[in-house]
């Protein structure tokens, strides 16, 4: 690819913007609680961009255009019924408790609620997935530099090798966010989240409508593509008919309830933004100003991927013609690569023999993931395309910085200050906070210099912490809305289902797949018809289990007494009134607008 | 004092926006440039846009920052709980008249 000076103008404005923002903010970081919680003084807007902006990482915008690519409209699933709901609920209904029991992180509120083990637990899996996630998406930017050569002539000219490219990005990012967070906390991880939001829209609309002018508008994009990919819900009843192979089922409890419920109500990286607003009625409405973008979302990230697939695929050409009595032959060769490839998206190759890697069936496994980044090279040219590149670097930062804001709060409140140091000064747990934040991206940059060597290690340790995820709603649901919930009962829970969920993975394994990594490493009882139908299954076993078991313990153990309950359950708080407002104004009436919306743009693309 | 990020923000995109737009015109009608993106001047029309959302971002912004240091000047008791106001960091005010401050007590 090839970058000019326009292009790198762009990527150097946004890096010094986002260092300006840290360092504007750094004398308003007098205590912890500016630096951890902003000073709980953010308007809804910025917190509401904020959260979904820190959901908004590498998985995110290449994920998404990958699956688009891979599975079509059905896609946009994953914010129809993994993220809309949840999100509504997480705002009417749970942040009352989160905002109003003043906790200052997610474990914190565990322990207001319940006991201490049960805000290690949390704490301490926590700590370790957000810092291994920050180190994913570090390693996953990049990768994607490497596999752009965005900086190969940078390094050329410069006379330096290109191994130390992978590195060098790894450094560049977590230089720009270690500094940007040092300096100013949560607030400048929130102010830098909106503005990477932002980023992305301009980075990616008009790739999206240069893509569908390409291809002849909405109709012509029906056209090139399989008939099932346009269609959200067709054929979503039985696993057979839909590209993803789920059913109705597993999608609506397993990704609906509990996956989405699971990250969108329980994961500090996103409850985050939302307890740094400035009042209870800012804090509700901040997840609810969050699925707004949400519901577009869709159409920025997904249909890249359509448009990906649904292109041609090069092929090398030949043209000949004669000019003046010469024969000329234009040959235009394309790499076998490419040409096995389909649309814009390329086949993968194996790096150790050369070849094109091809499936059970024999045909060639395609790099989904390369789906977006082509798109932006295909369609933009010098300048946009340095706009686009730096989004696509913007998503992967806030992606990271979400990560290190939770990792250095919940260290600093809940493993430090709660286990390490009690009783020390707001100021040395300042200074703490500001250290873990250094630390924290040393073991990101630890976990993504892993995932080079140890691909398959990475890939283990995700599939634990999803093992770890999928129960926690359960622990939440039964914590804020039955008072009876006991300490002991949530935390049996929330082994038992981590341990239902090992064993569910144990136990079953997809279709044309191996023991191993796909699970059935125990025995195979029960074959599903892909991945994500196993996934979202196990989702629910997981959450099932929890309940039950916390349900059954907490029966047959000692609750704490009402007074000490009031303002974390449900039955013992007042809710929040907001009838001083005009209706409209209420959080509760944007919550109604919002499922209207996403139903009617479900509807419409049924 | 506080930062209003619609100033930082502002300024970037009209920044941004500009260069694109710049860069636009001097390359206007470059068919082997535009080639890529179907013919479209792309830079200049995105340009042109992201020059407008930044100088909208800007007004807003400085109107924002007006609103709260005329807010401050007044040595007004109301809390910064309007959800219109601009991010105000904590250095300036922290009592935060959050409501449903004490749980359950109403």
């Amino acid at each position: 690819m090839q970058l000019t000076s326009v292009d790198w103008l762009i990527m150097l404005l946004y890096f010094f913007f986002v260092l300006g923002i840290g360092f504007a903010l750094k004398r308003f970081m007098k205590t912890s609680k500016d630096f951890f919680q902003a000073g709980r003084a953010l308007p809804a807007w910025i917190c509401g961009l904020a959260f979904i902006s820190a959901n908004l990482g590498a998985q995110e915008v290449i994920g998404m255009g990958a699956s688009g690519a891979k599975y079509g409209l059905e896609t946009a699933h994953f914010y129809g019924i993994g993220a809309i709901p949840a999100m509504i609920f997480v705002g009417i209904f749970m942040m009352p408790f989160y905002y109003g029991s003043k906790a200052r992180s997610v474990p914190e509120f565990l322990r207001l609620r319940f006991d201490e083990k049960t805000r290690a637990l949390n704490a301490c899996s926590f700590a370790v997935m957000t810092v291994f996630s920050s180190g994913i998406s570090m390693y996953a930017m990049a990768r994607l530099i490497q596999a752009l050569h965005v900086f190969d002539a940078l390094f050329n000219s410069l006379g330096w090798s290109k191994d130390w490219i992978f590195t060098f990005a790894i450094l560049l990012s977590a230089v720009i966010v270690l500094l940007y967070i040092f300096l100013g906390g949560l607030t400048s991880a929130i102010y830098n989240e909106v503005l990477q939001f932002f980023l992305i829209v301009a980075g990616f609309f008009p790739l999206v409508l240069l893509g569908l002018k390409n291809i002849g508008g909405w109709s012509g994009l029906k056209a090139a593509v399989p008939a099932a990919y346009m269609h959200e819900w067709r054929g979503v009843l039985h696993a057979g008919t839909n590209p993803m192979g789920v059913d109705i089922i597993g999608l609506g409890m397993g990704l609906g309830f509990v996956l989405g419920a699971g990250y969108w109500c329980t994961d500090f990286l996103v409850i985050q933004t939302a307890m740094a607003s400035q009042n209870m009625e800012a804090a509700r409405r901040v997840p609810l100003i969050a699925a707004v973008p949400k519901m577009v979302f869709p159409f920025l990230v997904i249909v890249p991927g359509l448009i990906a697939i649904a292109l041609p695929t090069p092929h090398t050409t030949e043209f000949v013609h004669t000019e003046n009595g010469t024969i000329y032959h234009e040959i235009n060769v394309v790499p076998q690569q490419v040409e096995e490839g389909h649309g814009l998206i390329p086949a993968k190759v194996d790096p150790l023999t050369g070849k094109v890697m091809l499936d059970a069936s024999g045909h060639p496994i395609l790099d989904y993931d390369l789906a977006t980044p082509n798109m932006l090279l295909h369609y933009f040219p010098t300048g946009i395309l340095g706009l686009g590149l730096t989004a696509l670097l913007a998503s992967f930062m806030s992606g990271m910085a979400g990560n290190v804001t939770a990792f250095n709060t919940v260290f600093t409140y809940d493993l430090y200050q709660s286990y390490i140091h009690k009783g020390a000064s707001d100021k040395h747990y300042l200074a703490v906070g500001r250290w873990a934040t250094v630390g924290g991206i040393l073991l990101s940059i630890g976990a993504a210099y892993a995932a080079i060597n140890f691909n398959n290690i990475m890939d283990t340790l995700q599939l634990v912490f999803s093992f770890v995820n999928a129960p926690l709603f359960a622990t939440f649901l039964l914590g804020m809305f039955w008072k009876r919930t006991t300490g002991h009962g949530a935390f049996a829970g929330l082994i038992a289902g981590t341990a239902a969920a090992m064993l569910h993975h144990g136990l079953t394994l997809p279709l044309e797949a191996h023991p191993g990594i796909h699970g059935g490493w125990i025995a195979v009882l029960h074959h599903y018809p892909s991945d994500m139908a196993q996934n979202f299954y196990g989702a629910i076993v997981a959450f099932s289990a929890n309940f039950i078991v916390a349900v059954v313990v907490s029966l047959f153990t000692k609750p704490r007494p009402d007074e000490e309950l009031v303002g974390l359950v449900r039955s013992l708080t007042k809710m929040p009134s907001h009838a001083h407002l005009k209706w409209w104004k209420r959080p509760e009436a944007l919550a109604v607008a919002i499922l209207l919306a996403a139903i009617a743009i479900n509807i419409f693309f049924a | 004092m506080s930062l209003d990020l619609r100033l930082p923000m502002g300024l970037m995109f009209t920044l941004t926006g500009t260069i694109l737009t710049a860069f636009g015109l001097a390359t206007r009608r470059n068919e082997v440039l535009y080639a890529k993106s179907v013919g479209i001047d792309i830079n200049l029309w995105w340009g042109a846009v992201l020059l407008v959302f930044g100088i909208t971002m800007l007004v807003l912004g400085r109107r924002g920052q007006m609103r709260s240091q005329r807010e401050e000047e007044q040595g007004s008791a109301t809390p910064a709980s309007k959800d219109r106001s601009p991010g105000t960091p904590a250095g300036v005010r922290d009592q935060g008249s959050e409501e449903g401050k004490r749980p359950g007590v109403h």
